[in-house]
């Protein structure tokens, strides 16, 4: 029986459920310091006095470090890093742990307090006075861009960078001057907080001799922070450990290098104490990076059918205060996917980053792609009223490849997307979400005139992940490349272990990794143990982010196992006295093709190969394989979601009621964690249309820092949803997949939105901004009826 | 998240917590459900030094029929209160807006004591007991006291009871089967009201308001307008007069006062349905 395909139950999940898993913070080291972080609590000020008397004076305390003192400490080999520096003259202000001069956003660290305790830390970090000269802050992209005040001293302007894609102009000019019809929209992504389930946290633990030191940190990437706090730090790389334990999610917000972090290693290190911390909810919503965070404008010119001729964007993007480790490129992330699964002949995308006083931005579940696939799937909708045709006609009049199905098709943006047949899933998800049916109900509802309408949304996406081909990275100067590695080797008992490169943080790796292995080997999934997420363990790896696991390093083990097997069928044909080319690899077991009966299992060959008593001239002993993939391209998951809502008019409440989502990801290993991805994907853009966004206030204080208020769903605000998918294998490696672990969150918020949209549209609503909450929704209708005598 | 420090005591019986009240004075609270303390206490927004932890009081948790009315032990979680029977029977607005409180978490947790005693116009209990017409007894170091709840809500987290008092019991008139409507607007299930609507209606209907102002209270032209025979429409429009609805990241307040005109109205429909369903006419 086939393992790939089948839904497994994750084999990680009575750890997790039952408590047995071990977090960061379950690691409890005798001698531990805890860190309390005194953080500012001003957007931006220059520093004029900290009085760290009184809490060096409270019991438990061990010291007190301003930013000023760490800097004389000398404890910084170089400021925090940012790895995609996207333009030759990107402004990039250093980013240090610690503010010493001037803070510039609020949570930015200004002094540490070292304690025996949590709760001692916190209290001293209380009592730490820091008397602030405050500077006008910038709180918004807006104010940014508008340039009165500017966000660090240093610079003379907000301004990071510009970066254009326009691969060809003139042709872009003809489309818009012949165009039929054009579509101009506006739409703000506002800015989210990633909160994942774990906070982050750390521990630093140096080892007594020998400088070397141990870094638990719940982290995505344990490879790439190794790599970093030895430029952070000064360490040298080849002491450092970084083990990440269980990980209860990141969505992208554990992929940076933090300032806490660095601090914890670099403390540790000088000091040959373990160091500690983990952040506090509220702590988090100032010092973990956020999501999103752009003004966008975008423009379609279509014929006279509304068949697209031209696209054009432009996006405004909030960096926050700093560059982090990815911060300029998130938007260029999604700068491909403006033209989303449509045949678009010209197309142009410009981005400008600019400075605010607010915690930077960086990655969150999609990282720039959700965005470009909410405008683009918002303005189709917008495109299709102004044709007078509904949402799935001017999809259809519009799909790459005219619906059929495609291979390595070169798109506007000039990337090859891999294979799509969009048609087809289109068609099966309007089937099952009873696309007509909706319709029919609501249309009784506008005729009856009743009070709570029904809106029904589209989103046709198409996503990039799959990170990356290194080449195309080094293209876009960002400051690694995009391999994935991984060793498969069969035990003296024939048990497997693999070690993967790629680092799993709740998206079920050991499953998935052992059912490829047991496959590609012939042996039962339970046969094999995956071993990740420790350097010491696995010291290559480019770890997870970008849905690059499966397509990436699930790729790198299916390719090792092949190794595996190469090798065992030379060392089988020796023990059975057999030509290698006659022998055939069936069920786990070799055998001379034709005479299935003589067969040697391939744990018989493992063992050989340890015992290595016989082996052919030349063979080495072991059986254990291991390889570098570098995939030759992206891979472009697509998928149609469906969303349906009923928005109270009365009082502006909406409510989701429907979901339908049909993915194509390629060929599923397991489709059970598909469809788990999917869920959990899809609520995280729901949330964005309706729920979350960072309320700053003029000052660029954060109004909604804790869970009361920053609005994260549960399982009690989202209907069933119904899931189904498509199968269209990548051309992009040999296992046929692509990524799932972002691409609900880059289909959802569009649907819902489109289906607010949609069952406002009586009253002449086009637009509104996210999330739609029950004041925003309920003024817009207001203002409708004021102005229009109402629909209703 | 992390609360300053405080001493824990542990009282096993309401003589003891009073006692334990005079003793600390200003700088004792009581512990109940922990459930709007501590979250006060975690963000450093409050600080008590002595928590007297009341939370073991079993015999101080019950549903009890005495007859004219029902007596709920101020220690009885919000989910007791959902469960209860003999609420279902006679007192059925009270249950119904215990189960819209929070989470089942929160629900196992807090309990009815606490939730009035907070005296925070943004909680579904305080309605509740005002649409009720309900009295609140309390024990203070001269003995206990009985306060209309009409009387006990004095401003933000501020009411009747003084520092050394503990709330015991909840005397809630039994309802004999009269319309009532708990209507609640939020954003997730799991949210305190953006604004709320509690209606008892039976000889004296009575509408209560959640965050509407700065302490619950009941919406007294509506009330007026239903005894005098208005419609549900009628009544509802003077739903938000003589309100100052607070303003917050959900709602200014002429969202607030539009919502509690909504909610009133849907809660007046809902209850005269319910009127009629029990053979009950709609206002007396
Ligand atoms: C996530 C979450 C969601 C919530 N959602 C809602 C909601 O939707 N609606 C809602 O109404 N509430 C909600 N709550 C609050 C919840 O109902 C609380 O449990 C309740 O408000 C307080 O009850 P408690 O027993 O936990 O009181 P505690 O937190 O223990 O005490 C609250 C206050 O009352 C005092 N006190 C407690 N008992 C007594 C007593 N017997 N006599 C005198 N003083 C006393 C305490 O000293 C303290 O000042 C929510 C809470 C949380 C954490």
């Amino acid at each position: 029986m086939s393992a790939i395909g089948t839904p497994m139950k994750r084999r990680e999940d009575p750890r997790l459920l039952t408590g047995e898993a071990k977090y960061v913070d379950d690691i409890q080291v005798p001698g531990q310091l805890w860190m309390g972080m005194v953080r500012a609590t001003v957007a931006h000020a220059t520093i004029a006095a900290i009085d760290t008397s009184a809490a060096e004076a409270m019991d438990g305390v061990f010291a007190v470090y301003t930013g000023a003192d760490l800097q004389e400490m000398g404890l910084w080999g170089a400021p925090l890093p940012c790895a995609w520096v996207v333009t030759p003259d990107m402004a990039n202000p250093a980013h240090y742990p610690t503010a010493v001069d001037e803070v510039h956003h609020l949570g930015e660290i200004v002094a540490v307090v070292l304690a025996d305790s949590r709760y001692r830390a916190a209290d001293a970090a209380e009592a730490v006075v820091v008397d602030y000269a405050e500077l006008a802050a910038v709180p918004n992209l807006d104010a940014a861009m508008a340039g009165a005040a500017v966000a660090h001293s240093s610079l003379s302007t907000n301004h990071a960078y510009h970066w254009p894609l326009v691969p060809d102009p003139d042709a872009l000019e003809a489309a818009f001057a012949n165009a039929a019809h054009t579509v101009t929209a506006e739409f703000v992504q506002q800015r989210l907080i990633p909160a994942a389930m774990e906070p982050r946290g750390v521990l630093a633990v140096p080892s007594p001799y020998g400088g070397d030191i141990t870094l638990y940190s719940s982290t995505q990437v344990p490879h790439i922070l190794k790599v970093m706090v030895a430029a952070t730090t000064g360490i040298s790389e080849a002491k450092i450990r970084v083990v990440a334990p269980s990980v209860g999610g990141g969505f992208g917000a554990k992929l940076n290098i933090n300032p806490d972090e660095m601090l914890a290693v670099a403390l540790a290190h000088r000091l040959g104490r373990p160091v500690r911390w983990t952040e506090s909810r509220t702590e988090a919503a100032g010092s973990t990076h956020q999501g999103r965070g752009q003004h966008q404008r975008i423009e379609l010119a279509a014929d006279a059918g509304g068949k697209l001729l031209g696209c054009r964007v432009h996006i405004d993007a909030d960096m926050g205060a700093y560059m982090m480790l990815i911060t300029p490129g998130v938007p260029l992330l999604g700068s491909f996917l403006y033209t989303g699964v449509y045949d678009v002949p010209a197309f142009g995308f410009t981005c400008d980053g600019w400075f605010t006083n607010l915690t930077p931005t960086d990655a969150y579940r999609g990282a720039g792609r959700p965005e470009a696939s909410y405008a683009i799937e918002r303005a189709m909708d917008l495109l299709a009223a102004e044709v007078g045709v509904g949402p799935d006609e001017i999809r259809r009049r519009n799909f790459l490849g005219g619906g059929d199905r495609f291979e390595n098709l070169t798109v506007a943006s000039t990337l090859v997307f891999d294979s799509g047949h969009y048609g087809p899933n289109l068609d099966r998800a309007l089937e099952l979400a009873d696309y007509d049916g909706l319709r029919a109900e609501q249309q009784r509802r506008r005729a009856a005139g009743e009070p709570v309408q029904l809106g029904i949304g589209l989103c046709t996406y198409v996503e990039i992940c799959g990170l990356a081909p290194s080449r195309a990275l080094g293209g876009l100067n960002y400051g690694a490349g995009g391999w994935e590695h991984a060793v498969v080797r069969m035990l003296p008992t024939g048990k497997v272990e693999v070690v993967s490169g790629s680092t799993p943080h709740g998206q079920g790796h050991e499953t998935t990794w052992s059912q490829i292995v047991a496959d590609k080997l012939g042996i039962d999934p339970a046969d094999v143990t995956v071993l990740h997420s420790d350097t010491a363990i696995s010291p290559l790896g480019l770890d997870t982010y970008g849905s690059r696991s499966l397509a990436v390093g699930g790729v790198a083990i299916s390719m090792a196992c092949d190794k595996v097997v190469d090798k065992a069928k030379v060392i089988a044909a020796h023990l059975m006295e057999a030509n290698v080319d006659d022998l055939v690899f069936e069920n786990g077991a070799f055998s001379v093709a034709g005479t299935p009966a003589a067969s040697t299992p391939i744990q018989a060959v493992a063992f050989a190969a340890f015992t290595a008593h016989n082996l052919p001239d030349g063979v080495e002993p072991n059986l254990q394989e291991q390889v570098t993939f570098d995939p030759p391209n992206f891979a472009f998951p697509f998928g149609t979601h469906v969303a349906v809502v009923e928005v109270d008019t009365e009082t502006g409440g909406v409510r989701l009621v429907g979901y339908t989502a049909v993915d194509d990801c390629g060929t599923q290993i397991n489709p059970l964690i598909v469809e788990g991805q999917v869920h959990g994907g899809i609520v995280q853009g729901v949330a964005q249309a309706l729920w979350e966004g960072v309320h700053y206030d003029e000052d660029g204080i954060i109004k909604n820092p804790s869970l009361m208020d920053y609005l994260v769903p549960s399982a009690a605000e989202v209907p069933s949803i119904r899931t189904d998918s498509t199968v269209t294998p990548s051309t992009s490696n040999p296992l046929g997949v692509k990524g799932v672990g972002e691409a609900g969150t880059i289909g959802s918020a569009a649907a819902v939105m489109n289906a607010i949209c949609d069952a406002l549209s009586p009253f002449g609503i086009a637009d509104l901004p996210m999330p739609a909450s029950p004041q925003t929704v309920w003024r817009a209708v207001e203002s409708a009826r004021a102005t229009t005598g109402g629909a209703s | 998240m992390i609360p300053a420090p405080f001493d824990l005591v542990t009282a096993d019986s309401a003589e003891a917590a009073v006692a334990a009240l005079v003793e600390h004075g200003d700088d004792a609270k009581l512990l109940a459900g922990g459930h709007s303390l501590l979250p006060l206490m975690k963000l450093r927004l409050a600080a008590p030094a002595v928590l007297v932890d009341i939370g073991r009081l079993r015999d101080r948790s019950f549903v009890r029929d005495d007859g004219a009315h029902v007596t709920v032990g101020a220690l009885t979680r919000h989910r007791d209160l959902e469960t209860s029977p003999v609420l279902a029977e006679h007192a059925p607005l009270l249950a119904a807006v215990a189960a819209q409180i929070g989470d089942p978490a929160v629900r196992h947790r807090g309990t009815i004591g606490g939730s009035l005693a907070h005296g925070d116009p943004a909680s579904d209990l305080p309605a509740a007991v005002l649409a009720l017409g309900a009295v609140l007894v309390a024990v203070g170091p001269g003995g206990s006291r009985e306060i209309p709840a009409e009387d006990f809500f004095h401003g933000f987290m501020d009411t009747a009871l003084h520092a050394d008092e503990m709330l015991t019991e909840i005397r809630i008139p039994k309802t004999a089967g009269a319309g009532w409507s708990f209507q609640k607007f939020n954003r997730r299930a799991q949210d305190w009201a953006i604004v709320g609507a509690a209606i008892q209606l039976g000889p004296t209907p009575r509408v209560a308001l959640i965050n509407m102002d700065m302490q619950p209270l009941r919406a007294s032209a509506t009330e007026s307008a239903v005894a005098g025979g208005a419609s549900p429409a009628e009544a509802a429009a003077v739903a938000a007069e003589g309100c100052s609805p607070p303003e917050d990241l959900n709602a200014d307040a002429a969202y607030r006062r539009h919502l509690a005109q909504v909610m009133v109205r849907r809660g007046l429909v809902e209850a005269a349905g319910r009127s009629a369903a029990s053979g009950q006419s709609t206002v007396t």
